[in-house]
């Protein structure tokens, strides 16, 4: 049961999406596990072939390190010896470690962890077909798609449902979402009661004249159809993603009481769902993507967290956390940190107001971005300099 | 295709936008914004999504123009009357 995300301790197998017998690749999508924030995605750390499932789906939670399922890597011969892996399927809650069958003749994994990894191929399926898929207890990636490129749609699901209705009582769809909400609810408790616990915020805010910014995008999205817009958010995430590379000391995590930088930048963004809660999936190497490429992403990032079908490597990446509360006029955010991350990093509202510009008063849309450090690895000086960076990279903004 | 054809088509179109979306207690004439909490994302795919439907891009100049029910069924209706003339 891989970690997927800083506050997790257990969770559910809710799909298989590889039989025994199967190949998978590095990075391809094997299971559907369940958090109390969100159905994910996990996908294989190896390449290689599954060669056991140790846990079928089910309302059993299990905690982290709990293997799951035993995919030989490749190169590796012989069948696995079924001693071993009955010796790997007694206790549950043991470390990896240990379950590692080191002893035998092939080089079986359990499946604990997932980094980060290149996409797999998937089963093409709508992420509300998905989910609709999940409630009914369907494998989505077995249906038959009609949509463009033989997508599975929601249609499709609705379709396959009748053909083979289900004999069992279901907990309605209802209940199925509030006991997710309360179980986020409570993930949610944990995080940020543990987060002011432990973490010595510090609070810095700066305001930053967004108008060449706005300017320019109005520009750049003047011409373009709809499909290629930009909105401004990207703007901001990238512009932070570039000042962490200049101050990398707020990008990382905080483990075993000493500050752990990340060399990656892979941005948490904080994304509201529908009906309450919020996740923060990672965009990884934010940095280092277009503009455009960082907008898909984010697009693709919001519509699946709302469909409760985020990625292994989304939830457990976020070297930071983004928010943004400007959609609703809240002028500054000061958000409390994601342990065990370094920094959280908030950006207001961009708000017509008198500014001064080369002894003129001129009104400009105003910004204000806050940034939450943790005072056990950087100071405010370095936090300043950040900001700083963030504004200065944000007058340039043909450059991000 | 008359108004009332397109005004369906709008609403199922929010529906893949905002799925706990009520239809009987959506106000035609307040804005999207504000009834359904939606926000910049979220529009950007509802305009995406009415692309898809209609076949219509909407301007980023015109986007202000589809901030409710009733202002985008006038919005396409003119458009696709401007498409089947030209």
């Amino acid at each position: 049961m891989p970690r997927l995300g800083a506050d997790m301790t257990a969770g559910k197998v809710v799909k298989w999406l590889k039989q025994p017998g199967d190949r998978v690749r590095r990075g391809e999508v094997i299971a559907i596990v369940e958090t109390d924030k969100a159905n994910v995605d996990v996908e294989s750390f190896i390449a290689g072939v599954l060669e056991k499932i140790l846990v079928e789906p089910g309302d059993e939670r299990l905690p982290v390190g709990t293997p799951l399922a035993l995919i030989r890597a490749e190169g590796a011969a012989g069948p696995a010896a079924p001693a071993a892996a009955a010796a790997v399927l007694t206790p549950a809650p043991v470390p990896p470690a240990a379950v590692a069958p080191a002893a035998v003749s092939v080089t079986a994994v359990p499946v604990v962890l997932a980094p980060a990894a290149a996409a797999g191929e998937r089963a093409r399926v709508s992420p509300a077909a998905r989910k609709r898929a999940l409630e009914l207890q369907l494998d989505p990636a077995r249906l038959t798609g009609t949509g463009p490129e033989g997508r599975v749609t929601l249609a499709d699901v609705e379709r396959a449902a009748q053909a083979a209705p289900a004999a069992r009582a279901e907990p309605s769809a209802a209940d199925v979402a509030a006991a997710r909400q309360l179980r986020m609810r409570v993930a949610i408790a944990t995080s940020m009661a543990r987060s002011k616990r432990e973490i010595p915020h510090y609070y810095l805010a700066c305001t930053i004249d967004m108008g060449r910014a706005l300017a320019w995008l109005a520009e750049r999205n003047a011409g373009r159809a709809v499909t290629e817009r930009l909105i401004y958010a990207v703007l901001l995430i990238k512009a932070t993603a570039l000042a962490l590379r200049e101050v990398p000391e707020l990008n990382g995590f905080w483990i075993d009481n000493r500050a752990q930088q990340s060399e990656a930048i892979h941005a948490g963004i904080a994304i509201t769902l529908r009906g309450g809660g919020l996740v923060a999936p990672a965009l990884h190497n934010a940095d280092q993507q277009a503009l455009d490429d960082l907008m898909r992403g984010f697009q693709d990032l919001v519509k699946r967290a709302r469909a409760w079908s985020l990625r292994s490597s989304e939830m457990a990446d976020p070297t930071v956390t983004i928010t943004s509360l400007g959609e609703r006029g809240v002028e500054s955010v000061f958000g409390i940190i994601t342990p065990p991350q370094l920094a959280l990093v908030g950006f207001g509202t961009p708000l017509e107001r008198p500014w001064v510009v080369g002894g003129q008063v001129v009104p400009r849309p105003l910004l204000t971005a806050t940034l939450s450090g943790d005072h056990r690895a950087t100071d405010g000086h370095r936090g300043a300099l950040f900001l700083a960076a963030v504004d200065r990279l944000l007058q340039q903004p043909e450059a991000l | 295709m008359t108004e009332d054809d397109i005004r369906v088509r709008v609403i199922n179109t929010l529906f893949g936008i905002v799925p706990e979306l009520d239809p009987g207690g959506l106000k035609p004439a307040v804005s999207l914004r504000d009834q359904l909490d939606i926000d910049s994302m979220d529009f950007l795919n509802f305009l995406i999504a009415l692309h898809q439907e209609f076949g219509v891009d909407v301007p980023e100049a015109d986007a202000p123009k589809l901030g409710t029910i009733d202002a985008c069924v006038d919005y396409l209706a003119q458009a696709l009357r401007q498409r089947a003339q030209a």
